[in-house]
């Protein structure tokens, strides 16, 4: 069996089990946020008056509770849903409720690994279709709705229909002006936004092994953008490293069988990759930066789940040491924990001395709900992982999605820059 | 069961523009109808009639998880989606809330059916009625637990222990 088969085989109480059977999985962590959970009030209200009872949670140890997309909230409706979330933490006894303006905080696809709460092995759900990005610590880690939540909630467990899996192998380290970014794009680019529906999309060879934990996080979070159910890389050292330095013990963990079989191999030599950039309006539309076309840039947006973790702050401060932006530029560190790294190791120097604003670790304009919304015709190149239209404001705005390094050389010219090509 | 079709000849048909990102805040079901489909039809909640059917490409659905998507579509009246294919969230969200049935279809039915145009969706016999031009078509049979789920009223309704 392959990792994800051996987790949910784990998770369901079965010795084996093989693609396309249906399973009911005993859920390790939960999560929802302040769009999600007001969203299961709701669904739990409908419930209740069905007479079935939702006065306490399977286990409420298991539950966390991140506040993100509307925070701090702009108007009286966003203000209510965080009243919600504090009432529904505070009725059903769930400790774990990262609250903003009390320390830490931030998007909760990056507190699940900056606050160890999801480990190798796991399943990991979350009211959030990017809860995928936390597959890179060998989790299996998958986005549902509000039912499904509540579901989850109250009785600890949910179907699955086990995926198969595709298996995309990075042979060699990638070069320093290409990330994990660009080789998602290049990936959805071939597969299709579709590409990957209803199964696995696991990473793995001696390119990922190189990998940083936060890069592969950025490979899982974009699988979400070819439809996978899910994205894994097989935890090894440096996982256990990243999570035992943020409080972790006793990590157990799950591997594939040497002989696991794959739907399908794909296969990426790490010296061929160049900077990639998906164009309006799908993650699929992809070209190499070098053959980008000629746009008036408007904004440079530099947050979210998949392009705001620390070294993407750091590979966008390399870029903006010592230079100024051209044109507006947003950075959103991904969680106070990294906001406040970035600001003891000189980042968010370099940020304002070349003109960027820093803002608070959200959700910000990446779903266009709060701040930093694009007005009609408005271009922006962005680190986030959506260019539907309307996606970052007005459907009539246009977004480019890029890596950190692309989205802060276009921030210092103006124009979809390689940044290789910076004076 | 007898709907109209609302026709979206595209594919890709995402979360965004079924419900915009600024009414996730929104949990009030009649308040997100009224903005069902906002992001690429803007008529759309004035000539939606309740019981009415879309008929869309492929990955309709794709995107985010938010199953504000499924209930703006539900509370404006629709019964069902008929698609090529689904993406995974939507799909098993309109499944699990009760909120509307996702039909796969094939080209012949994508191709066949027009806008406007009544059809008759049997679920049991895995057949599409286009009553409008006296056409049948076959649709894709759900899978064994989604088809439990759909004849129990949603996930809460489904007891699997007792299979």
């Amino acid at each position: 069996m392959n990792i994800v088969e051996k987790i949910l085989a784990r998770a369901s109480g079965k010795s084996q089990v093989a693609p396309d059977d249906v399973i009911f999985a005993n859920v390790d962590k939960v999560m929802v946020h302040d769009v999600s959970g007001p969203g299961v009030l709701k669904v739990f209200d409908k419930l209740k008056k069905q007479g079935i009872a939702v006065d306490k949670l399977w286990d409420p140890t298991k539950v966390w509770v991140a506040e993100d997309h509307f925070v701090p909230s702009a108007e009286k409706v966003s203000a209510e849903n965080i009243v919600k979330l504090t009432n529904f933490t505070k009725n059903y006894g769930i400790e774990k409720h990262f609250k903003y303006g009390m320390g830490q905080y931030g998007i909760c696809h990056t507190l699940s690994h900056e606050e160890a709460m999801v480990m190798p092995g796991d399943v990991y759900v979350g009211g959030d279709s990017h809860t995928n990005t936390t597959g890179a610590l060998g989790a299996f880690a998958c986005g549902l709705g509000h039912t499904d939540v509540a579901y989850v909630l109250l009785n600890g467990r949910i179907w699955f229909k086990v995926p198969e899996t595709y298996y995309f192998k990075l042979n060699g380290k990638l070069p320093d002006h290409v990330m994990a970014k660009d080789l998602i794009l290049k990936i959805i680019g071939e597969i299709g936004t579709d590409g990957g529906a209803y199964r696995t999309m696991q990473f793995g060879g001696s390119g990922i092994d190189e990998m940083s934990v936060e890069s592969r996080l950025t490979l899982c979070n974009m699988t979400t953008e070819a439809g996978a159910k899910n994205g894994i890389v097989e935890p090894d050292q440096k996982v256990v490293d990243y999570l035992s330095s943020r409080g972790a013990t006793n990590i157990n963990l799950i591997n594939g069988d040497t002989d696991a079989e794959y739907a399908k191999t794909f296969e990426y030599e790490a010296s061929e990759m160049e900077p990639i950039i998906a164009k309006p309006f799908s993650p699929e539309n992809i070209c190499v930066v070098g053959e980008a076309p000629s746009v008036e840039l408007d904004k440079s947006y530099i947050g979210s789940c998949t392009g705001a973790k620390y070294e993407d702050l750091e590979a966008a401060a390399k870029i903006l040491k010592g230079r100024k932006v051209k044109i507006r530029t947003e950075i959103l560190p991904a969680a106070i924990s990294i906001y406040q790294r970035a600001m003891e190791n000189g980042l968010l120097k370099i940020f304002l001395d070349a003109g960027v604003t820093v803002g608070p670790p959200t959700c910000g304009a990446c779903c266009g709900a709060h701040m930093g919304v694009l007005a009609k015709d408005e271009i922006c190149i962005s680190t986030t992982n959506r260019n539907f239209p309307g996606r970052m404001g007005h459907v009539e705005s246009q977004t480019y999605l890029a890596s950190p390094l692309v989205a802060a050389a276009s921030a210092v010219t103006g124009k979809i820059t390689d940044p290789r090509d910076l004076k | 069961m007898k709907g109209n079709i609302i026709k979206y000849a595209q594919d890709n048909i995402d979360t965004d523009v079924i419900i915009p990102g600024q009414y996730l805040k929104v949990h009030d079901y009649a308040e997100l109808a009224t903005h069902a489909m906002e992001g690429l039809d803007p008529d759309f909640h004035s000539k939606v009639k309740e019981g009415d059917f879309i008929l869309s490409g492929k990955n309709f659905g794709c995107g985010s998880s938010r199953e504000h998507a499924p209930i703006a579509l539900s509370h404006s009246g629709v019964k069902a989606v008929l698609a090529l294919s689904f993406a995974r969230i939507f799909y098993r969200n309109a499944v699990d809330g009760a909120f509307l049935l996702p039909i796969e279809i094939d080209e012949d039915a994508y191709n066949g059916i027009s806008e406007g145009d009544e059809v008759d969706i049997d679920i049991s016999t895995n057949q599409i009625t286009n009553i409008t031009k006296n056409q049948t078509y076959k649709m894709k049979p759900f899978s064994e637990i989604i088809g439990k789920i759909i004849a129990a009223g949603g996930l809460f309704n489904y007891k699997p222990d007792q299979d």
